[in-house]
């Protein structure tokens, strides 16, 4: 197969590019520039587009002996994955980036670029496996590295972008990988990993949200509001700063009459009220998801489990799917789930699909 | 599969001449600084002026005019700079520095500097849709001011699409004021005639590695009588404007690479031009919709450097057509790559007017030395596929 290896300049992504070439394929390396202005983004090991990072990826590419380039996509991950960042935060709601420059960027733009021009299949660094299964269908399983596992932020991958990925790394630990970067002679073998939001250079979300929201957020400012009593407790400079079930920097002068610490329940982005209370509150047991993702067949009603954050625990849920609604009822209930994250369906160790929170229901009190 | 590689990028650099790997090599083992005062300093001196001497022959320049720099980027900032401040340490007003927009970044970044950090008001004249500077603005500017014009810089030849600028009447406008004119000749050596003392300018970038030299070694022709500030300070070499230890091995491959590039120029125009035009009428055959950007062709090298072609392919992007070329063995180039690879739509071309779509879609192709027939054959076989599948590429799906 012909292969366009996407190479962040990464450990995981040196060591795909390496095992799908060792694999026979006709690899090609490429890097994607996502900032317009590559060194206004993350400066050092931890990111995935400085200039830093491209060299890293060049010299990856030399080791493995495969042509390298650079792709532009910063004008459509601008467009499609930070102004859709901003937007969601402005709204009050918690989006997760990585699924979406996923969905749009690194599986859609890119792969549909790669098949224009001749290559099978796009083969990334995410640990994940892929199978085929029933009706020749491709499924998505969990990584053999539980702890690694990325299949959460590959739950909006559909049938079409799944039959044309690779994932590498699926069946491997992450330890492993390193040590297989450093017999290859990869200088990237001990690089740190990256965890933040890459755009993001300095890893404070709610700086950057400041800095780019601004004043010209509706939002800007409001009360501080305890939803037992009602009592505005504080204020704040702009709910961006805030996500469901955060605990820390809500600059509440006094402690709560009972002495335990309070989250924030609700986030109201229209008045600016955060809502705060005792962290029982934050239980929710069913959940609306909106824009679903399916990896294969569509199911109506599925007894599996759910994930709701990036490396989050797995949830036994009943899935029902309606309307293009999905509506997930938790058999036991889940804490500080944001309205705007994903919530990714599993059945067993396979992906069946995803879909974006829209709305959390408390279990009664 | 091994593919025979078709190399044509001679613009960003070209094969080293026999003749000047011969030339350097020589010297490569002899021991000596060219300022020692011993016998191999002396003897090492000697190649260094006996390279200046050949390479003032080839340039119609004077030997003591030559000023051996680490390449073309230096030689641009040393003139720009070095001729700014001394102008301007010499009569405060004389801020003003006129050039034009398709300049490289040499020549682009170092007065962007000059601008933000040493009080010069650069000022870029603008380009007709061939790349050709508007003498007419450029006479207006000088009109403006006279006296506050520190420095006029104008390329001789255009390193994207190959146009030839008037430097003749550039000279003539400044001359009347007495205003010094630098041109960065780095495409221009050894492809069209250039003659440092018969052009008239002040100062003229030269380089080695797009002659057939090594690379790491340039000159800056700078006529005596211009005060340059010097911006590499050291031990005083380089007539005190450009300090270090001379490199003795790469002065010479520099000067046997500049002598006979410049003394083969007749005979090379007239066969790359026709390589040229040859490559640029099968491509337009093959591909209707492509066109030449730039001046129209004219293997006399008035307008347009022999071995230049620069088309524009529409619905495709520039760098899917160089990625699909590279995997068939052919080499060219979109344009000047930004440090970080990333293609960035061609200043140039956007100066000439082309929309920041066509600047995109866009390949340079230059031949050289060592350019041939089937180099020409080969980018003729491989275009259609290549232009169709850059297509489906850009299609949305």
């Amino acid at each position: 197969m012909r292969v366009l290896a996407a190479m962040s300049g990464g450990v995981d992504s040196a060591v795909a590019a390496a095992r799908a070439a060792e694999a026979g394929h006709d690899v090609t390396g490429i890097h994607l520039a996502l900032s317009r202005n590559p060194a206004s983004y993350r400066s050092g090991a931890r990111g995935c587009c400085t200039i830093e990072d491209s060299n890293d990826a060049r010299r990856a590419a030399d080791v493995i002996g495969i042509p390298f380039y650079v792709w532009d996509l910063s004008e459509r991950f601008h467009e499609d994955v930070v102004e859709d960042f901003m937007d969601e935060y402005a709204a009050g709601r918690t989006p997760n980036p990585c699924l979406r420059c996923n969905e749009k960027i690194k599986f859609a733009a890119v792969l549909e670029r790669a098949l224009g021009l001749g290559f099978d299949a796009v083969a990334t660094g995410h640990y994940a496996q892929l199978r085929t299964g029933a009706d020749d269908l491709i499924e998505m399983h969990r990584a053999v590295d539980h702890g690694k596992d990325q299949s959460y932020v590959l739950g909006v991958l559909d049938q079409q972008q799944l039959a044309h990925s690779l994932f590498p790394l699926g069946d491997s630990t992450k330890t492993a990988v390193r040590a297989e970067a450093a017999d290859r002679g990869l200088l990237v073998a001990d690089k740190p990993d990256s965890h933040d939001i890459c755009f993001v250079a300095d890893g404070d979300n709610a700086g950057w949200l400041r800095e780019k929201l601004g004043e010209r957020a509706p939002n800007h400012g409001g009360d501080i509001v305890d939803e037992a009593s009602g009592e505005v407790l504080g204020q704040h400079d702009g709910t961006y700063a805030y996500t469901i079930g955060q605990r820390k920097g809500l600059r509440i002068g006094r402690p709560a009459p009972d002495g335990k610490p309070r989250f924030v329940l609700d986030i109201e982005p229209v008045t600016g009220t955060v809502t705060v209370g005792p962290r029982e509150r934050l239980a929710v047991d069913r959940l609306t998801g909106i824009r679903p993702r399916w990896c294969g067949t569509v199911p109506s009603r599925l007894e599996g489990t759910v994930q709701l954050r990036a490396h989050g625990e797995e949830h036994r849920a009943v899935v029902s799917v309606r309307d293009g609604e999905v509506e997930i009822r938790l058999l036991d209930p889940a804490y500080g789930i944001a309205p705007g994250q994903a919530a990714v369906i599993y059945d067993g160790t396979r992906v069946v699909g995803s879909a974006t929170i829209a709305a959390t229901q408390r279990v009664p009190a | 599969m091994t593919t025979r590689t078709a190399y044509l990028d001679h613009a960003a650099t070209t094969p080293m001449r026999a003749e000047a790997v011969e030339a350097m090599t020589s010297h490569l083992l002899d021991v000596g600084n060219p300022s020692s005062l011993h016998a191999s300093g002396r003897k090492a001196r000697r190649v260094v002026e006996e390279s200046r001497e050949t390479i003032a022959q080839a340039m119609g320049c004077r030997p003591g005019e030559v000023v051996f720099t680490s390449g073309g980027t230096e030689a641009d900032n040393l003139a720009l700079k070095g001729i700014y401040w001394a102008r301007r340490a010499g009569d405060d007003g004389r801020r003003r520095i006129l050039s034009t927009a398709v300049e490289h970044h040499a020549v682009l970044d170092a007065l962007h500097w000059l601008d933000e950090r040493e009080g010069a008001e650069v000022e870029l004249l603008p380009v007709d849709g061939r790349g050709r500077l508007d003498v007419d603005a450029l006479r207006a500017a000088v009109g403006r001011d006279p006296g506050s014009v520190a420095l006029i810089s104008v390329m001789w030849a255009n390193n994207e699409v190959g146009t030839l600028q008037p430097i003749d009447e550039v000279v003539a406008i400044a001359a009347e004021h007495g205003i010094p004119v630098h041109t960065d000749a780095v495409q221009a050596v050894g492809a069209v005639p250039v003659d440092f003392a018969a052009s008239g300018v002040d100062a003229l970038t030269l380089t080695g590695h797009k002659v057939g030299g090594p690379y790491g070694v340039g000159a800056l022709v700078v006529r005596r009588e211009v005060a340059v500030t010097a911006l590499v300070h050291g031990g005083g070499q380089e007539r005190d404007i450009r300090s270090g230890t001379i490199d003795t091995p790469a002065i010479a491959g520099f000067a046997a690479a500049v002598e006979l590039s410049v003394k083969q120029q007749a005979d090379h125009a007239v066969r790359i031009g026709a390589l040229r035009d040859d490559l640029v009428a099968r491509v337009i055959a093959a591909v209707p919709d492509a066109h030449l950007h730039g001046a129209p062709l004219d293997p006399t090298g008035v307008h347009r450097l022999p071995g230049n072609a620069h088309l524009g392919f529409p619905d495709c992007e520039g760098d899917s057509l160089l990625m699909l070329l590279d995997a068939r063995g052919i080499e060219c180039s979109t344009g000047s790559a930004c440090s970080a690879g990333v293609p960035q739509p061609s200043h140039v071309l956007l100066a000439m007017g082309c929309t920041d779509e066509a600047a995109r879609h866009s390949l340079r192709f230059s031949l050289g030395h060592t350019s041939t027939q089937a180099d020409v054959d080969a980018l003729v076989a491989a275009i259609v596929p290549v232009v169709e599948r850059a297509r489906m590429a850009k299609r949305p799906a």
